[in-house]
Order: C-alpha cells, then sequence, then structure tokens
C-alpha cells in the first residue's frame, strides 16, 4: 500500500513538473464568477483539467445572474475575478456605470457571437436577400436586407426591438455595428439619458444571456445578439434564426476578457500571475491539435453547473460548424477561438476599439485626444502580466516560445477593410480618425443634447 | 356468558388483555396521526382481531381514498402534460420526472466520488509540500466542485431553520409584550400591518445592501449569501408568530389573571407559569404558519439572489435550457413540497409535546 502511495506521489510530481517552483501565492481559496456562455470555457477546463490546481489555486466557480451582478461581485470583493465583456473593466475603469479599476491580464477569446432574428422576421427579411446558386441565403447578410422590416413595423406603428446583454458590452457594440453598416440608426446615448435609445430606427435594450431565447419567444424582442449557445439554442427550439455570426461581422474581433480588481493584483501579485498561467494552459488545450479537444470541452461545458444546454447545441458551434436556419449548417472553423492568433494576448489595440465604441454611440459624452485612448487601454490591460506568466510556462516546458508574441508594442497590426462588413479599416493608434471614417455614429467634437446631435 | 361459564375467568382474562392491547392501539394513533400514518391505525385494529368491516372502511378513508386520488392526478398528468408543447421539447409526464430525479440522485453519488478524488489531490499537494520542506503550507480544503442535490436542499433546510429561529426569537417576546399591554400593542401593531405584507422579492436588495455594508469580511463564520438568504426569511416569517403570540397572550382567561393577582406572582412567573403555558397552542399555531412562509420566501429569494439552495438549483435549471431541465425543475417542485409538508409536520409533532391543549 504505502508503496502504491509512493508510486501514486512520483507520477504526479512527474505529471506537474510545475509543482516544483510553485509560486509563494498570497492568497489561494478564490471564487470566480461567470456566465452561462461557451466562452467561459477557458475556466471550466482549468478547473476540471487541473490547472488551477497544479498552480496551488483553490477555486471555486460560481455562474452569475447577470453581467451587472458578476461586475458587483468583483468590486465588492465576494469574487476574485471573473468572465468579462471586455467593455466592462473599460466602463468601470473611466467611470461609466459603476466605478472602479479594474484590469485584465488575459482576454478570453476572439469571436463567438452570432445575431438572431425571429422567424417572422426572418420571413419578412428573406427576400431582400441575394441566394446562392443552391437557393441558400448568400452570407453575410447586411443588415440592409432588415430596412423593409423596420419600415413595415414603423408603418404598423410597431417598434423595433433587440436584445444585447449589457450597455458596454460586446454585442451591443456588434449589434449596432451591424445595424449602421446596413444603414439603421441603432440610437444614441447622453450625460442624461442611459437608454441608448436616442434618435434609434431599432430600439436596444438589456437581457441577460440565458434569457434570450425565451425573451425573444415572449415577443418582447424581435431580435438580439448574444454569445453561443443561446443562438444555436433558438435554431434547436426553432423560434428564430441567426443572420450573421461576429466572425462574419469582424474576423477575428476581440472578445470576452478575464477580469479582476487592479487592488486583488496589487495585493496578490503571484496569484495573479499563477491564474493567468492556468488560464494560459487552459486556452492551448482548448485549441490544441486542430481543435482536437472541443468535443470533451462541449461534453465539460454542457454539465449544469456550467452552461448546461443540451451537449449538441453546445457542439453546433464549439466544433468548427455553425448552423444558421435549421438544416443549413455551413464551415466557420475560426468560429471560437481560445488561443490561436494571439487570441489571449491582452491588446491595447482591442481596449481601444471598444473605447472607440462607446465615443461613437455617446458613452463617452465628449471627444478625447488619441493619447487619452492609449492612457486608458494601458491602465486597464496588462500584457506585462501575461507576458510573465507565458515566459514561466515555457521555462516549465507548458509552451512553446513560438506561440507568444513576445516583442509586440501591443497594438495589433491594422485591420484590412476586408476584413470588417462595411469595408472600413482599423487602427487602434488613431482612434479619432477612425471615428470620423465611420458614417454612423459620433465623431469629432459632436455631442449629444436631448434628442440631437450638435457640433 | 354467565359467571357460570366454566371459561370464564379466562375469557375476562383475554377481554383484558384485548382492552390493553386497545388502548395501546389508541395511544399510539396520535402518534400516528402526528406523522401523518393515521392509515396504520385501522390496519393494527383488523389484525389484533377487531370487526374487519367497520376498520375497512377507515381504511379506505385514510389510505385508499388518498391513493386513488393521487393515482388519478398521475394519470391525468401523464396523459395532459404531452399536449403541451414547450419550446424545450413537451411537458414531462411522471416518468420522465422520475428520470430525472434518478438521474440527480447519480450526479450526486458522481459529484461525492469527485469530492473523494479531490481530497487525495489535496492529501498529495500537502505530502509534496511537506517534502520539499515547506510544511507551513500545508492546509485542509472543502471541495470547491459544485453542490450536489442533496447538498442544495441541505443548504436550504440549514438557511430556513436559521432565518426561522431569529425571526422566533424576535416575534415571541415581542408578540408577548403587544399582548400583555395594551399600549404596547398599539405601538407594534401599525408597524406590523404595514410590514406583513411586503415581499420577499423587495425586501431582497435592501437586505443585500446592508448585509454588504455590515457584514464585510469574506472569512467569517457565515457566507454572505448564507445570511443575505436567512435574514430575508427572519423578516417575512416573523409576522405570524408575532400576531398569533400577541393574540394568545391576550386572550388568557381572565379568571386565570386574578389568581395571578391574588397570589401576588411577579411578571417572570406570571410569564412563565401562566402566560406562556396558555397562549402555546397559538404560538405554536403561528411558529407553523411562519416556518411555512419561510419555506416559501427562501426559494423566491434563493431564485432571485442566486443565493445555494434549491432556489438556485431551479434558476440554473432555468438558465441551462437543456432537454431535462424542466423534468429537473419539476423535480425541484416536488422535493420543496415534501420538505415544506415535512417542515409542518415536525413543529406538529413539536406542538403535540408541548401543549395539552386539543386545539391544534
Amino acid at each position: 500500500m504505502t508503496r502504491l502511495s509512493a508510486i501514486l506521489a512520483a507520477t504526479t510530481l512527474l505529471a506537474t513538473p510545475a509543482f516544483a517552483d510553485m509560486l509563494e501565492l498570497e492568497t489561494d481559496e478564490l471564487t470566480f464568477g461567470f456566465i452561462k456562455l461557451t466562452d467561459m470555457a477557458p475556466l471550466a477546463v482549468a478547473y476540471e483539467q487541473g490547472y488551477f490546481f497544479d498552480e496551488g489555486l483553490f477555486v471555486t466557480l460560481e455562474a452569475q445572474a447577470n453581467w451587472k451582478v458578476l461586475l458587483d461581485g468583483v468590486i465588492d470583493g465576494q469574487l476574485a475575478g471573473a468572465h468579462m465583456l471586455a467593455g466592462q473593466p473599460l466602463a468601470a475603469t473611466i467611470g461609466y456605470g459603476t466605478e472602479a479599476h479594474i484590469i485584465t491580464p488575459f482576454s478570453m477569446d476572439l469571436n463567438g457571437n452570432g445575431i438572431t432574428v425571429s422567424n417572422e422576421v426572418w420571413d419578412m427579411m428573406k427576400p431582400h436577400i441575394p441566394t446562392m446558386d443552391d437557393g441558400r441565403p448568400q452570407h453575410p447578410i447586411s443588415a440592409e436586407a432588415l430596412v423593409p422590416v423596420i419600415d413595415q413595423f414603423a408603418e404598423e406603428g410597431k417598434p423595433f426591438n433587440m436584445g444585447m446583454v449589457f450597455p458596454v458590452s460586446t454585442h451591443n457594440y456588434e449589434l449596432r455595428y451591424w445595424l449602421a453598416a446596413g444603414g439603421i440608426e441603432p440610437g444614441y446615448y447622453s450625460a442624461d439619458n442611459i437608454t441608448g435609445q436616442i434618435a434609434a430606427d431599432v430600439f436596444l435594450s438589456v437581457t441577460p444571456p440565458p434569457q434570450m431565447p425565451s425573451t425573444l419567444e415572449a415577443g418582447t424582442i424581435n431580435g438580439y445578439c448574444v454569445g453561443e449557445p443561446w443562438n444555436q439554442q433558438a435554431v434547436a427550439k426553432g423560434i428564430g434564426v441567426p443572420v450573421i455570426t461576429d466572425y462574419e461581422l469582424w474576423r477575428n474581433n476581440p472578445e470576452k476578457v478575464f477580469g479582476i480588481s487592479a487592488e486583488f493584483a496589487e495585493e496578490n501579485p503571484n496569484t495573479t500571475l499563477a491564474i493567468t498561467k492556468a488560464l494560459i494552459r487552459a486556452a492551448i488545450w482548448l485549441d490544441e491539435n486542430d481543435n482536437a479537444n472541443r468535443e470533451e470541452a462541449v461534453e465539460i461545458l454542457s454539465r449544469p453547473e456550467y452552461v448546461g444546454a443540451d451537449a449538441d447545441v453546445i457542439a453546433a458551434s464549439m466544433t468548427g460548424t455553425f448552423e444558421y436556419e435549421p438544416g443549413d449548417v455551413r464551415e466557420v472553423p475560426d468560429f471560437n477561438v481560445f488561443f490561436r492568433y494571439n487570441a489571449t494576448y491582452p491588446y491595447y489595440s482591442d481596449a481601444v476599439w471598444y473605447l472607440t465604441q462607446m465615443r461613437r454611440w455617446g458613452q463617452i459624452t465628449e471627444a478625447q485626444p488619441d493619447s487619452w485612448y492609449d492612457e486608458v487601454a494601458r491602465s486597464v490591460y496588462k500584457p506585462e502580466i501575461y507576458l510573465e506568466a507565458a515566459r514561466m510556462l515555457v521555462d516549465e516546458g507548458l509552451a512553446n516560445e513560438a506561440d507568444f508574441p513576445w516583442d509586440t508594442d501591443g497594438y495589433k497590426a491594422p485591420t484590412p477593410p476586408e476584413d470588417v462588413i462595411d469595408g472600413i479599416a482599423y487602427d487602434g493608434r488613431t482612434p479619432n480618425a477612425y471615428l470620423d471614417s465611420l458614417p454612423i455614429g459620433l465623431k469629432g467634437d459632436q455631442i449629444v443634447v436631448g434628442n440631437e446631435i450638435q457640433g | 356468558m354467565t359467571i357460570a361459564d366454566p371459561n370464564f375467568d379466562a375469557d375476562a382474562a383475554k377481554e383484558a388483555r384485548r382492552a390493553r392491547l386497545f388502548t395501546r392501539i389508541n395511544k399510539a394513533d396520535k402518534w400516528f396521526q402526528v406523522l401523518g400514518l393515521a392509515w396504520l391505525t385501522p390496519m393494527i385494529k383488523a389484525a389484533a382481531g377487531d370487526n374487519p368491516k367497520g376498520q375497512l372502511k377507515d381504511i379506505w378513508r385514510l389510505l385508499g381514498v388518498p391513493l386513488l386520488a393521487i393515482t388519478v392526478f398521475l394519470m391525468l398528468w401523464a396523459t395532459l402534460a404531452p399536449r403541451v408543447q414547450t419550446s424545450l421539447g413537451a411537458i414531462p409526464g411522471p416518468a420522465a420526472v422520475w428520470t430525472e430525479a434518478v438521474n440527480l440522485h447519480h450526479d450526486a453519488v458522481e459529484k461525492a466520488e469527485k469530492e473523494a478524488q479531490f481530497q487525495e489531490r489535496v492529501d498529495q499537494r500537502n505530502q509534496r509540500l511537506i517534502d520539499a520542506g515547506r510544511a507551513d503550507e500545508v492546509k485542509q480544503m472543502t471541495f470547491t466542485g459544485a453542490p450536489s442535490y442533496y447538498n442544495q436542499i441541505w443548504t436550504s433546510i440549514q438557511t430556513v431553520f436559521f432565518g426561522f429561529l431569529i425571526a422566533s426569537a424576535i416575534a415571541i417576546p415581542t408578540g408577548i409584550l403587544a399582548g400583555l399591554s395594551p399600549s404596547a400593542n398599539a405601538a407594534i401593531n401599525p408597524i406590523v400591518q404595514i410590514f406583513k405584507p411586503v415581499s420577499p422579492l423587495a425586501w431582497l436588495p435592501i437586505v443585500t445592501m446592508v448585509v454588504s455594508a455590515v457584514y464585510a469580511t469574506n472569512d467569517g463564520l457565515f457566507a454572505k449569501s448564507f445570511l443575505v438568504s436567512a435574514i430575508t426569511v427572519t423578516l417575512c416569517s416573523l409576522w405570524p408568530t408575532l400576531i398569533n403570540t400577541a393574540l394568545g397572550v391576550a386572550s388568557i382567561d381572565k379568571d386565570l389573571v386574578s389568581v395571578s393577582r391574588v397570589l401576588k406572582m411577579n411578571t417572570w412567573t406570571k410569564i412563565t407559569k401562566l402566560v406562556l403555558p396558555s397562549a402555546l397552542p397559538l404560538i405554536f399555531t403561528g411558529l407553523r404558519l411562519s416556518l411555512g412562509v419561510g419555506w416559501m420566501v427562501l426559494i423566491a429569494a434563493e431564485m432571485l439572489a442566486q443565493n445555494p439552495g434549491l432556489g438556485k438549483f431551479v434558476w440554473d435549471e432555468f438558465q441551462n435550457g437543456s432537454s431535462s431541465s424542466l423534468a429537473k425543475i419539476m423535480v425541484a417542485v416536488f422535493t420543496i413540497g415534501i420538505i415544506g409538508f415535512l417542515l409542518d409536520r415536525v413543529m406538529f409533532a413539536l406542538q403535540s409535546l408541548f401543549t395539552f391543549s386539543n386545539n391544534r
């Protein structure tokens, strides 16, 4: 018996060489929050594969009711960290909504969202969408096809409502981006009107992600933008049709981040490094060998304590395909990217894009110089922590040196026009010039006063 | 049967034994009723040789009718449920719900195994730390995985009792005060009338904010979420006990009060020897109502605040939206119902133990 346990101990020692130089942790009992979405996968994988454990961390993962509750949890310390919308740490740091300094050492994924409309709206849109030779609609679908539907709603005196998950969510900005690219006004925010519906053709409102399908089914909204599996769930339930994925909107757009309070990172630098290491390992596992582990990841996510939706619904988007109309399954190999293309590196340019969208729609009420965007990005996104964690993993033989952008200055190469649906290039170094190039949205010194744009 | 009967003595002894037996059965019957097993009495009586015909009637009424009603309910459910198509598929029938109950049990068993594995890993880790000369970092950890269904039930029961006990500790003394003194009653009454109808969902945000502000520590004796749920239960389950206690105390027999004056009892003796015993039946009625209210409130609070327990289980399943979610929610509904019933029985049993009155 003792021999057996000695062998066991020896083998586990070999399996986890990381242990030898386990960091001196300031704290090791941590609770992380997440929302029931497939892009929380790095957290679930880091737990289930024992990566947190290898770093000496005892982590509890807790599903949260909505993004507001989750953010409050991180701010008041109930949660040590959380799977967050990229806009949340940025907005909190600049004081839009709840003010608190939150940072991110780790970006969780690329892509992963979709825009879904109800069956009724889809039937009305379909005649305006060009078809391919086989009769299926041609993707990507522009919001121009939605214009006649909105006109008809207006004629009948009905508002056209759509759901997104949080005022500073990727989904709010993606939905607005898609609508504006099709010539539709999604409405503005101002200092004294934070509904985001000023001068709107389409009225956007907040619904927590898992409730999207049932809210659509109830008829409260006519469409929504949300992460997976809640678009594929609409297809599976037969209540809606996803019209576009964010991959088609902007190829490899940055998505969720892992957020912790600046105070926590300052007081617990080694714990922060350990968390980042575990998360990087999880991301590597998720994308390893051409997504070879995705089936297993789907099984983990389908457990009730994580996402909980049926495994086949989660698999519909996690395994390189996406089902639009029932039966219309298309290949989207990069729909969910967790590690390749440096998905986990917290680029300043990603942060700047979110800030430009906050400015574009009036959440940042006044014009800011380019330098301001850079400063805010640097105070929230912390690639130095990321690189330190990555270096340790490389030294421990758990990651490849070539997989990390060691020499970047934090700004991605500008997105070429062909990677974005409206053909407008994005360069994070020149946010004001980028804002000026967008046809709909605030630019220059414009401000929203009452129901009008001035300046 | 006359005295001349040669078997008279034996018969008389037999008759006496029989009478003793039936007295015992009748005594036990009180307990059967408390435990909800009233149908056992006629069965035992019949077995003991009582007129089977008369007992059969009782058995039919106490056991047959309820069983028949349950069967009819199950059949109606099984035939009607599949006709309602939701976006998650048809409403599950009894069979599907039973399957999910079994699945939840298996899941709990698996989680227990995982917990054992977790402990093993913690032990290994500690051993390695000791080997590496870092013995001061050794620590014991409780399982960090998701709670099983049974854990959720246990959390809910603990929370409801904690909240209920606080509520009783406040409500009974306040009720006695209000019952004894008309002016205290006049002071307390308007507050009771206004707060009594307030929904738990309205208390919850206030309680959450206050607990977060006051109970700032993260590693205290109680988890914040536990306190929030328990205090919400307290706030809602306070009132039935308070009102019934006040009523019970106020309606003590006037003669008894006069006797206490004649005996020159001090207030403490008066309360313990006179007020409490005679108000006890009504206090218990209040406590039973309170516990029932508390249980209902707890589930709502847990759902809304995502605090651990059965309410969170229901909400999580609703959010999961998987094909088995509806059936799992129904398992939870039955669990909540059955536990609520058992809680009421427990209070009823306590009441039977502590009061002499027939007023139940």
